[in-house]
């Protein structure tokens, strides 16, 4: 967010920008802004220039203006984006539409309900089940920087939404568990010091879980930080299959939900 | 501010049925899915073939049937991409890793290509050797 | 109107707060617990957080080293007994929170790996790449998730401490989603709500920091301490205030004008190695100095005439390009990330432009050892609180561990006091909230009010207080703020809001904010003033010298009807007398 503003040019760049307001509105709407054109902005700095300076009603959630919080992700010329990382100067000088992301309903203007995702990361158990019990006493588990590598691509998620929002599958299929949550359970399923891959795998290797993903690979795609869920999903596909053939080629071998 | 219960009105947008003309990677993937029809199809023409094995005449009209040409001429493609899109995808699924870096997807993606080409380099030698 | 009841409520989804409600859920599972924040938990600003958390727990590190450098770098306006209790937990609440799941990077023998920091005489720092505060939040959220007994009111956004009798009994709190006020009470409440950078016009800070726990105490009597000592990071973004994390600079990053020269060598930190010594980069020296140091060298040699212009101020370079690109990717990625997405420029191969920001408060809720204020029913932990361990200088790296020690030690605090305070009349809190809720109805609702704008204002708060109570302080400029300050203050009754809706009104939370940020700022601009000497990051020009015998004292700020009231407290000092701080000596 550019902090302090150098000499305006006369150029103006056009925000097209989806409204609804549920007290007043039945249906939503676009409103056109017009804002001063600025080299270093990024959409989320025109935002805040309309909500400041000419309409105080717009309403959208924002953060940290760095791309690490996930707040403020929007719909940018039909695709999901951060805001704060969308810059004016790769649109202008054509008008940038600017709207809620997919697949979420609205609860008012550019702000989404996401209430879905946080239910799913319970649901799905995205947190560490200790292998071992080891006391805080004794000092850390260990881990090399080999077996923190298998999983630390997975670990970069920053819940910013813009994956469910490119999953036509989530789209119609609310109840698909979705590519973030998947992604973060393999990432406890894959980090060296977890044990609970059996206790996700009724929810991640349910009918809602991985295997009502096709693998169009657009999460991976409008991922802002490479986290390549779509990865994470088919590989754990593999590991539920190898599991199911082993289960039942080797009825007596321990059932794992994580590979060797 | 009421005092009273204010019930949120949320809004869904729906989901359109034309979703997948929406986006370039949306089309392309439902050309992806569809080209397994060709396959099942090519399946199908293969039987149409052996169930006119007795029939020498009637097994050459269907190879010469202008119709049958022209659906190979579409199959061929459809098939090469199907194959393609498949093996393109394999680094997702088949991660290996030296030491803290994952083998270079695009090895894995070639190792699965040449092995297509060996593959049917050995299937054409067999049939060769039946000729 | 609906009242919400817990044992615990916890203010602020953060670090310190999640912290704080993870420990009642481990340790008191019966007792049901309620965190309140503005914005989704993983949205906290603990998540922009880059470089790392200090705890000793190497061999060539002892407790009384860390404890040394951060009453040192404190310049003795720390609490002693405070920081020797932090340096003692630290290592445990950090090994805790690795059990817990946090990728913390490695030695190769899988122990974890620690980095040198800015004025610590050992490496200590832990760190997960250069996304430590990100990795932290997770994990701790993720953690979160797992406790029956702790429910989330997330994108409630508190606007009153509930106070009965003397004694503090939860908060009244806007549901965003339907703009109702509800109230949220529990025997005990802990303030977990973050600084308050947005008063600055350039900060790292994210739009969320607005000083709103500091505020919601100091407005029901609690006092603010030590609030004049606001830390500059050195390293910001021109333009942006996008932090730069002093890892840069502890994997070897050095700091140059516009000459080339390593300016800091003029500034008391010691002499430059060459960046091939082994022994670069040097602890306790040069780029490895504290941040106050630092930042009070860039002015001087703005003065000069050293810095570089540029169309967002002057700045200087900072150069890792000898790091090499396999180090940078391993060790600084998002840095690398950052510079290219909003600096143009690729590290590996150019100089990073950059400039002090203004990046933590040091002072907050007085708070004792145990995460107490002085008010029976309310605690506080993280960078809201005031210990005090930062004293008159933070470390860096000591905050994120500030958060384990002192959000776990908050918490145990409130489930004691919990278990033997009275019931709650939920009358008496009931009229309170009804009460509030007017209040907000009136002052924002209430139409031609005038013709201030939030925006408005608020750009004038943040200029007069970067003018006046920025790296340099004079008597005039604390002054003038202090005027403007109040002026902004009787203005703001003047606020209209367009935005009348119930749903999601964020207009109606920026004006709360700019509230907040106005009595933060109050209470900043009249400690600066009343200090009339220089220490650590408080620096004025008419009193350049540090007066340990009129100063060594906390500043404690009571909210009044005119001025707020300045009273003092004395520094805890245990084993380590004032002494002279120093910095580039072995």
């Amino acid at each position: 967010m550019a902090a302090s503003e150098p000499t305006p040019s006369d150029k103006v760049v056009v925000l097209e920008v989806f409204r609804y307001r549920p007290e007043e509105d039945e249906e939503p709407f676009y409103q056109t802004y017009e804002v001063p054109y600025f080299e270093d902005w990024v959409v989320l700095d025109a935002l805040n220039h309309i909500k400041n300076e000419i309409d105080g009603t717009l309403t959208f959630r924002w953060s940290c203006r760095m791309g690490v919080c996930g707040s403020c992700g929007m719909m940018v010329n039909g695709d999901p984006m951060l805001t704060c990382a969308a810059f004016i100067r790769d649109y202008y000088p054509a008008t940038i539409r600017v709207e809620p992301l997919n697949y979420f309903p609205v609860i008012r203007d550019l702000v989404i309900n996401m209430d879905d995702f946080l239910d799913k990361l319970t649901d799905v158990q995205t947190w560490l089940v200790p292998k071992e019990e080891k006391p805080v006493s004794e000092g850390e588990y260990l881990q090399t920087p080999v077996e923190l590598a298998k999983y630390k691509q997975f670990s970069m998620c920053i819940n910013c939404m813009l994956c469910y929002s490119a999953c036509p599958v989530y789209g119609q299929h609310p109840e698909f568990i979705g590519p973030a949550a998947l992604a973060l359970a393999q990432r406890y399923n894959l980090d060296s010091r977890d044990g609970g891959a059996d206790e996700r795998a009724e929810v991640m290797f349910s009918h809602e879980g991985i295997w009502e993903c096709t693998f169009v690979g657009d999460c991976s795609r409008v991922c802002p930080k490479n986290v390549d869920p779509a990865g994470a999903i088919q590989q754990a596909k593999v590991t539920a299959t190898k599991d199911w053939y082993r289960s039942v080629l080797l009825p007596l071998g321990k059932k794992k939900g994580k590979d060797a | 501010m009421t005092d009273g219960v204010t019930k949120t009105k949320e809004y869904i947008r729906p989901m359109p049925t034309n979703w997948w003309l929406k986006r370039k990677s949306y089309f392309m993937f439902m050309v992806r899915e569809l080209t397994c029809l060709f396959v099942c199809g090519y399946a199908i023409f293969l039987l149409m073939l052996a169930s006119r094995l007795g029939d020498l005449d009637a097994f050459t009209a269907l190879l010469k049937d202008p119709i049958v040409i022209a659906l190979q001429v579409i199959a061929l493609p459809m098939v090469v991409y199907h194959t393609v899109t498949w093996l393109n995808l394999t680094p997702k699924v088949l991660v290996i890793w030296r030491g803290e870096n994952r083998v270079n997807p695009l090895l894995i993606a070639a190792a699965h290509y040449l092995a297509w080409f060996a593959v049917s380099a050995v299937i054409l030698w067999i049939v060769s050797m039946y000729r | 109107m609906e009242l919400l009841q817990h044992d615990i409520l916890i203010v602020g989804g953060g670090g310190a707060g999640l912290r704080a409600a993870i420990a009642i859920g481990e340790e008191n599972p019966n007792l049901s617990v309620g965190v309140v924040s503005k914005v989704y938990p993983m949205r906290s600003h603990t998540v922009s957080a880059e470089g790392g958390a200090a705890a000793v727990v190497k061999p060539n590190d002892s407790l009384d080293d860390h404890c040394y450098d951060t009453i040192s770098g404190a310049d003795w306006m720390a609490d002693q007994d405070a920081v020797e209790l932090f340096v003692n937990e630290a290592p445990r609440e950090m090994t805790q929170l690795e059990h817990w799941g946090c990728p913390w990077s490695r030695e190769p023998d899988g122990s974890v790996a620690v980095r040198p920091f800015g004025g610590m005489k050992i490496e200590r720092t832990w760190f997960a790449a250069d996304k430590t505060g990100f990795h932290m939040l997770h994990a701790l959220f993720q953690t979160a998730l797992k406790y029956d007994n702790v429910t989330r009111y997330d994108e409630w956004f508190a606007t009153k401490l509930l106070v009965t009798d003397g004694v503090c009994q939860g908060v009244t709190a806007i549901e965003l989603r339907t703009g109702q006020v509800r109230a949220v009470v529990a025997k005990g409440t802990i303030l977990c709500t973050g600084g308050a950078g947005r008063i600055f016009s350039f900060t790292t800070n994210a739009a969320i920091k607005t000083g709103d726990g500091m505020s919601l105490a100091y407005r029901a009597g609690v006092p603010l301490k030590d609030m004049e000592f606001v830390q500059y990071h050195p390293t910001g973004l021109p333009g942006t205030g996008i932090l730069i994390t002093e890892a840069s600079r502890g994997e070897g990053g050095i700091l140059v004008n516009k000459h080339g020269q390593r300016y800091l060598q003029d500034y008391d930190l010691g002499q430059a190695l060459d960046i091939n010594d082994p022994e670069h980069p040097q602890k306790r020296s040069m780029e490895l100095g504290p941040r106050d140091r630092l930042s009070q060298a860039f002015i001087q040699e703005r003065e000069k005439g050293g810095t570089i212009q540029g169309e967002y101020g002057d700045y200087v370079h900072l150069d890792v390009r000898h790091m090499g690109e396999a180090k940078i990717n391993k060790k600084i990625p998002f840095v690398r990330e950052l510079c290219r997405n909003y600096a143009g420029i690729d590290p590996v191969h150019e100089l990073i432009p950059v400039r002090p920001v203004v990046h933590y408060v040091m002072g907050g809720v007085h708070t004792n050892i145990n995460g107490e204020t002085p008010m029976p029913g309310l605690f506080a932990a993280g960078e809201c609180a005031c210990v005090s361990i930062n004293g008159a200088n933070r470390l860096g790296s000591n905050s994120l561990t500030e958060l384990l020690v002192f959000g776990a030690r908050a918490a145990r605090a409130a489930v004691q006091f919990g278990t033997s305070c009275g019931d709650i009349d939920a009358e008496k809190v009931m009229a309170q909230a009804t009460e509030e809720q007017q209040r907000i109805r009136k002052q924002f609702f209430q139409p031609g009010n005038g013709d201030e704008t939030i925006a408005g204002l608020r750009g004038e708060l943040t200029t007069t207080m970067e003018e006046g109570a920025g790296i340099y302080r004079t008597g005039e400029s604390l002054q003038a703020t202090c005027n403007t300050i109040r002026e902004l203050k009787e203005r703001f009754g003047n606020v209209e809001l367009a935005d009348h809706s119930l749903t999601f009104n964020t207009e109606l939370t920026s004006a709360l904010e700019l509230e907040y940020m106005l009595d933060v700022a109050e209470a900043l601009a009249h400690s600066a003033l009343a200090r009339k000497e220089s220490r650590g990051s408080h620096q004025r020009i008419d009193y350049p010298e540090r007066d340990d015998g009129q100063y060594l004292r906390h500043s404690l700020a009571y909210y009044g009807d005119g001025d707020p009231r300045i009273d003092y407290l004395d520094v805890v000092i245990t084993r380590w007398p004032p002494g002279e701080r120093v910095y580039g000596s072995k």
